[in-house]
């Protein structure tokens, strides 16, 4: 066979990649290349330079090194036993492409992760000599996010935290069942124990930050982790618990979850038919219901459904106000921030300017609908100074008059 | 209120601005006029190419604040939306800039009431601005040009970009400190930027024309784009949403964006159909009698071996059974008489159970992958079909029929011999030679045994072979034992 070209290798390597759901590029230190010899900046705010039919945000260039896999995990297009088309860079090739990439201002920088080739350590000392080349030879001050081998050595782990902003292992499925399944070769403690390592080392390098203003840097944007969903039977309960303990426990910036979607000569032990992506849409608001709208764990819980899957038809947040009556109306004059951030159709930018309005004026029922995107969502569960929902909170079918319209959730289903 | 001998209340102001997007010249006046009581509708702001000379007879000297005056208030809050409010191209932000700063001095909170007309507008306009320039960060797209003479020889990136609003010149130091060591040029239809590593120069207003027409690397950039699209999860209104239509002809991936949607739908479908042929879709019903896997399993086409000239070989054993036996897959022997364990191999295995002191009878014989896999070859004296080993993918097709089974029969121990037995119950494939000997939690809470498969020691002669019947036979002493201790 001939050699395959970087154009080729780029169709196969990129295609490989595109089951990571994370393309952030936010969050990591301030820097630019002013007086230095490179390239590059990271501002605080990611930037998303295209977006692709999918939706989704294209920030990085999110390629796999080699797609060649000893592991055999059933969910992975490049497990061992498929037969896709195989591919491999060089560690120059990737620093090239990244750098042709952004100086065209296509890209925020670069996300690296690989199937396993070899060895553990092989593949991460080749995903860490990117970085370094990148960084050491090219003053690259882009963004860097490489995906950490939980099998590797920790001292490689560690090294990778140094020249990248974000490092990630996925724990890839909710369940430690659910992986013994689908990933024979993977294993829950050691995902979990590489995830304690990169948290401690996390930890002591903002702790030498404070005491030495020339301390390394360790990855600054932190680190995160996927969950696949729908490809084992974990319920969205099993998912919020397993998603909260990992933020607790392990200081993630982001859990993403990636619904599960048909690949390409697919194992036999997997569903043929992906789970609706709404669901996947339900998990990500149920995350933002914990990290901005402070509801705890067994709260989220609270708004699933018997079967312990949070409903597809409303939004994690209506699901529990709908269970929740009696805390309802509540009054936007008065009430709390956190009794406010609880209204269906007030997020938290509108409860803002709700608290700093009603200093101003007692709001009526149309100062608040200036100030949020749907008066029609919010108006059951508050009161005004001219309004009082006393009757709607009472009826029986609140459900049905709150829910969208089935035809809208047809977007997301196409 | 008071009126002032130099500010009449019959006369009208207006005030030229010298650039579109000049805050300071704009903050200087506004701040004289609310010092000379100028009310809001006694002002007229014209920019330049702009038509608002609504006064044509309006006084074009500014009147001089009276050295008493008080100073203008106005909090930082206002002063941060002002700076982004004045880039937007409504021509009308100038006049309501200098209404909500006119209103700020009697009300020194207003800011704070998001629920006022005026200060929503202006919030509204300077989101507008802000998004304008994060759009501009981020499509603006840079061609590289070689110019190979000059004292200039390197290269130069060039871009074009249609901002909607006065943004350019604001978000010069934006790429600046990214491309910093880069030579590079932003064109704009409101104006350019050029920088050379070390300056920053301005330059007219530009057309298309004048920027490069491509770039060889967009082909990769485009393949890029279209191989990171997921054809399976198709949101074309989230994509609009972000990246609206406006902006597609300056981004050359944009170019790709129909046929990869019409495209999509035709993708996912044909993958699910691939898939069809080759894995059953999990979470039908498992059968719930071993009759009914029996069945099934006859009408199994769902790897390629069953769909060879062979008939389905169910495994045989009491229901109950405590040990269950997993071979590999039926012989030509077990094909013809629809029975496991019945060929060469499997006499040999029944001497070994023989010596171990197990009971066939009381065993559930079954095999890993349930139909026989050949190849035919024609040999002297007619044809023959040659054993072939499954592939991994196709014992993880079979795993479903192997799974049905142990939910059925529920074995405390499971015998797996060989590597694809050891396959079909762990989804791994496993090296004999190291698990063999200790037994493998499975999840149902049973224990796996692994060994080699008596038709390996068919294959071997010797010392060799009786090395391997010496470890089968320790293999299946061990099992023995341990049925002992489970099932007593």
């Amino acid at each position: 066979m001939a050699a395959r070209t970087v154009l080729q290798k780029l169709e196969i390597l990129a295609d490989a990649a595109k089951y990571d759901a994370s393309c952030a590029s936010s969050g990591t230190a301030k820097r630019n290349s002013m007086g230095g010899k490179g390239i590059g900046s990271t501002e605080g705010m990611g930037i998303c330079h295209a977006y692709a039919p999918d939706g989704r945000c294209i920030s990085l260039l999110k390629i796999l090194l080699t797609n060649h896999c000893i592991f055999d995990c059933h969910y992975c297009v490049n497990r061992k036993s498929s037969n896709v088309a195989r591919a491999r860079f060089t560690p120059q090739e990737v620093v090239d492409l990244t750098l042709a990439f952004y100086r065209r201002n296509y890209i925020e920088g670069l996300f690296l992760s690989s199937g396993i080739v070899k060895s553990s350590n092989h593949t991460m000392e080749q995903l860490v000599e990117v970085a370094r080349i990148l960084r050491e030879e090219h003053d690259f001050h882009g963004y860097i996010h490489l995906k950490t081998i939980p099998e590797a050595d920790p001292e490689i782990v560690h090294q990778a935290g140094l020249y990248a902003d974000r490092v990630s292992i996925n724990v890839e499925l909710p369940t430690d069942s659910g992986l013994n399944r689908l990933a024979p070769d993977k294993n829950a403690a050691q995902i979990e124990g590489a995830m304690g390592k990169v948290k401690a080392d996390l930890v002591e390098a903002k702790d030498a930050k404070k005491r030495f203003k020339h301390a390394p840097r360790f990855a600054p944007a932190g680190q995160s982790t996927q969950m696949i969903v729908g490809a084992d039977a974990a319920t969205d309960s099993d998912i919020v618990g397993k998603a909260s303990r990992l933020y607790d426990s392990f200081k993630l910036r982001r859990v993403y979850y990636s619904a599960f979607s048909p690949i390409p000569d697919a194992s036999a032990v997997l569903p043929l038919k992906r789970p609706p992506l709404i669901r996947e849409h339900r998990l990500y608001q149920s995350d933002w219901l914990m990290r901005f709208y402070g509801y705890r764990p067994d709260e989220v819980m609270q708004a699933t459904e018997a079967d312990g899957n949070l409903p597809l038809d409303i939004d994690p947040k209506l699901a529990w106000a709908l269970k929740f009556r009696e805390q309802f109306p509540v009054d936007v004059n008065r009430a709390s921030k956190e009794q406010m951030l609880r209204v269906p159709g007030l997020g938290v930018k509108a409860v803002g300017k709700i608290l700093a309005s009603r200093r101003h004026r007692a709001l009526r029922l149309d100062d608040v609908a200036r100030l949020t995107l749907s008066i029609t969502k919010v108006r059951p569960f508050i009161c005004t100074v001219d309004w009082r929902p006393v009757l709607l909170t009472d009826r029986a079918d609140l459900r049905r008059l709150v829910a969208p319209k089935t035809e809208q959730l047809e977007l997301f289903a196409a | 209120m008071i009126a002032l001998d130099h500010a009449g209340l019959d006369t009208y102001y207006v005030v030229h601005l010298p650039e579109a997007d000049d805050f300071d010249f704009w903050r200087e006046h506004a701040r004289a006029l609310v010092q000379c009581a100028v009310p809001p509708d006694r002002i007229a702001w014209v920019e330049p190419g702009g038509s608002g000379d609504l006064f044509a007879q309006g006084e074009r000297h500014m009147p001089v604040a009276p050295a008493e005056a008080k100073p203008v208030r106005a909090n930082r809050r206002f002063v941060s939306l002002a700076r982004n409010a004045i880039l937007h191209s409504d021509p009308e932000r100038f006049a309501l800039l200098y209404r909500l700063l006119w209103r700020l001095q009697a009300n020194p909170r207003i800011m704070e009431d998001k629920a006022d007309t005026d200060v929503r507008q202006v919030e509204e306009l300077a989101k507008n601005v802000r998004r304008d320039s994060h759009k501009m960060h981020a499509f603006v797209r840079f061609r590289l040009v070689e110019s190979g003479e000059e004292e200039e020889a390197g290269e130069h990136y060039v871009a074009w970009f249609e901002p909607e609003h006065h943004i350019l010149r604001a978000n010069a130091g934006f790429f600046m400190r990214r491309f910093s060591n880069m030579r590079w040029s932003i064109l704009t239809p409101r104006g350019s930027l050029h920088w050379d590593g070390a300056t920053m120069s301005e330059g007219p207003p530009a057309q298309r024309s004048d920027a490069p027409q491509g770039d060889p690397t967009e082909d990769l950039w485009r393949s890029y784009y279209a191989s990171i699209f997921n054809p399976a999860r198709l949101k074309v209104g989230a994509m609009l949403k972000e990246m609206p239509k406006k902006y597609w002809k300056n981004m050359p991936e944009a170019a790709l964006i129909p046929e990869l949607i019409a495209g999509a739908q035709n993708r996912e479908a044909a993958m699910v159909e691939k898939g069809k042929s080759v894995f059953s879709g999990e979470f039908e019903d498992r059968p719930d009698t071993l009759e009914a896997i029996d069945k099934a399993i006859h009408a199994c086409r769902k790897c390629p071996i069953g769909r060879l000239d062979n008939h389905a070989v169910m495994g045989e054993g009491p229901r109950d059974a405590a040990l269950m036996i997993v071979g590999e897959q039926p012989g030509d022997h077990e094909d013809q008489t629809g029975r496991p364990f019945v060929g060469p191999a499997g006499k040999l295995l029944d001497q070994h159970l023989d010596q171990a002191g197990i009971d066939r009878c009381s065993a559930y014989l079954t095999n890993a992958v349930k139909h026989f896999k050949y190849v035919p070859k024609i040999v002297r004296g007619g044809k023959r079909r040659l054993h072939q080993n499954p592939q991994a993918k196709e014992i993880d097709t079979c795993r479903w029929w192997i799974e049905s089974e142990r939910a059925i029969v529920r074995p405390k121990l499971v015998l797996a011999m060989g590597a694809s037995a050891a396959r079909g119950l762990l989804g791994r494939t496993v090296s004999i030679s190291k698990v063999r000997g200790a037994p493998i939690p499975l999840e149902d809470g049973s224990e796996l045994w692994v060994t080699a498969h008596p038709s390996y020691l068919l294959r071997l002669d010797g010392p060799a072979r009786e090395e391997q019947a010496r470890l089968f036979d320790a293999d299946l002493a061990a099992v023995k034992a341990r049925l002992g201790e489970v099932s007593g």
